[in-house]
């Protein structure tokens, strides 16, 4: 099942695919999809980031990858829904997209094993997080000053639930801008997969319901542009869109 | 101060005394790290060669995950393997208004309230990568014990910071040596991430942090903002 959670004429609903670009809220209306305000469709809880978790993408930054993932946390400021805005500010020069499997944690997790680790996952969605490297540097690096950003992680469209995911780590990733393919991959492809992830985290820290993994992302990174659409698919998951807004909208 | 035995994680941080209605911590707690000009002192000449290449420019942060929690009283595990922790004693600012893109004028009218924020790690080598293995564990971020209102408490920008283990002082920092203070800190963190109510901001820790046995306990007081006891005990005990 494939839900969302929408604001619409004055409170937030419940939402879910009813066909020809509508949702249709819990209470029964059935609403165009750009009618409503998209939110990120689960209750959010502690954001754990991987990064370099693609082999290709990591020779694309010229860096080795990992003995041990490389992971990262983010704020809660940063998430967006579907159709969300992210700032570009206009002093940098390259910002870019990375479309990521998020795993969302269903069930308290500890000391638990790659063999139980799905059993604690209660679905997925497409993550898009955002990064400017114009502001990286290499202290605790990736810094959050380039990956903890208001806005600059989506989240969506919908929450899918685990069961309707075959294997997470045979899903194709791919992101449009403004129609374009840029990047393509598949979670077959992570040097860590979805198990691995939970076993390897749970092990030092307590994972809950809310808890979200974004696995990293493949090859393929561009950088954009005021007015640029950025669409992220991931397959069975759906297709999140994000416009990339300059420092204008923000009266900077 | 009475030490508890319960175990962290998952320290409801309702729980923690609010002097200033109607703020609640929101469960999001940023940390400024190298903030404290004993940090990037012990560093030395290391500051500007590989794999750093030149001193922080950007506010260094990092977040203690709401699993790592921890209230006064909560025993905290040493992890096995392990044969002591680094206990960074922190001022930590309690926001108030949604701050964005504030300036060091109105910076502090953000804030609420201050309290204790330790940062707790398995010793690690090295500021290049997050290190969220040695940072992020369950019970590595107690605070409180209560948060005290901005009026009610001292200048944020002159207060010691005392840390005693087994009652013995292994620590004494100065909040005058951070090298961002309160409102510097907040409008170079607030340029790109907006803080709201409940949102707690560690200002930085003095380096070397001292570091605790399994056994001992671990206190950590601030002038006029009370103090923190936690005891650290190894997870087979």
């Amino acid at each position: 099942m494939k839900r969302a959670k929408v604001a619409y004429a004055g409170a937030i609903h419940e939402a879910t695919p009813h066909g020809g670009g509508a949702v249709r809220l819990a209470d029964g209306r059935v609403v165009r999809e750009d009618a409503l305000v998209w939110l990120p469709p689960f209750e959010v809880g502690t954001v754990i980031a991987l990064g370099l978790n693609y082999a290709e993408h990591a020779k694309e930054l010229a860096l080795n990858s990992q003995q041990e993932p490389l992971v990262f946390l983010k704020g809660p400021g940063t998430l967006l829904g579907h159709r969300g805005q992210t700032r570009r500010p206009r002093d940098v020069s390259f910002m870019h997209y990375e479309c990521e499997l998020a795993v969302v944690i269903g069930r308290t997790a500890a000391n638990v094993s790659r063999s139980d680790a799905l059993s604690h996952v209660a679905g997925y969605c497409i993550a898009n997080d955002y990064a400017i490297r114009d502001y990286l540097e290499n202290w605790y690096r990736p810094n959050l000053r380039v990956k903890s950003r208001d806005g600059a992680t989506a989240l969506g469209p919908w929450f899918v639930d685990a069961a309707d995911v075959a294997d997470p780590n045979a899903l194709d990733l791919r992101t449009f801008v403004n129609g374009r393919q840029t990047q393509a991959g598949n979670t077959s492809q992570m040097i860590f997969g979805v198990s691995q992830l939970i076993e390897y985290l749970s092990a030092f820290m307590t994972l809950s319901a809310g808890d979200v993994l974004l696995t990293g992302t493949p090859q393929g990174v561009a950088n954009v542009a005021a007015g640029d659409e950025v669409a992220c698919e991931i397959e069975g998951l759906g297709r999140l869109v994000n416009t990339i807004v300059g420092d204008d909208a923000f009266g900077i | 101060m009475a030490v508890g035995t319960s175990m962290a994680p998952y320290a409801d941080l309702r729980s923690i005394p609010m002097d200033v209605a109607p703020y609640r911590l929101s469960g999001a707690v940023y940390g400024a790290m190298l903030n404290h000009r004993s940090a990037l002192a012990v560093l030395g000449d290391q500051v500007g060669k590989p794999p750093y290449n030149a001193a922080p420019k950007a506010p260094v942060l990092q977040i203690k995950p709401r699993n790592t929690f921890a209230l006064s009283g909560d025993i905290i595990a040493v992890p096995q393997g392990v044969d002591e922790l680094e206990v960074a004693a922190n001022l930590g600012l309690v926001i108030g208004r949604t701050a964005c893109r504030v300036t060091r004028e109105d910076a502090l009218d953000h804030v609420a309230g201050y309290l204790i924020v330790v940062d707790v790690s398995v010793p690690y080598a090295g500021h290049h990568r997050p290190q969220i293995r040695c940072k992020a564990r369950d019970g590595f971020c107690p605070l409180g014990p209560r948060v005290t209102a901005r009026a009610l408490a001292p200048d944020p920008g002159a207060l010691r910071i005392r840390t005693r283990i087994d009652g013995v002082l292994a620590q004494a920092a100065d909040t005058a040596a951070l090298i961002r203070p309160a409102a510097e800190l907040l409008a170079a963190v607030t340029e790109f991430m907006t803080l709201r109510p409940g949102d707690v901001l560690a200002m930085g820790a003095a380096a070397p942090a001292p570091r605790a046995r399994p056994g001992q306990t671990v206190v950590v007081e601030i002038d006029g903002l009370g103090a923190l006891s936690n005891r650290f005990l190894g997870t087979g005990s």
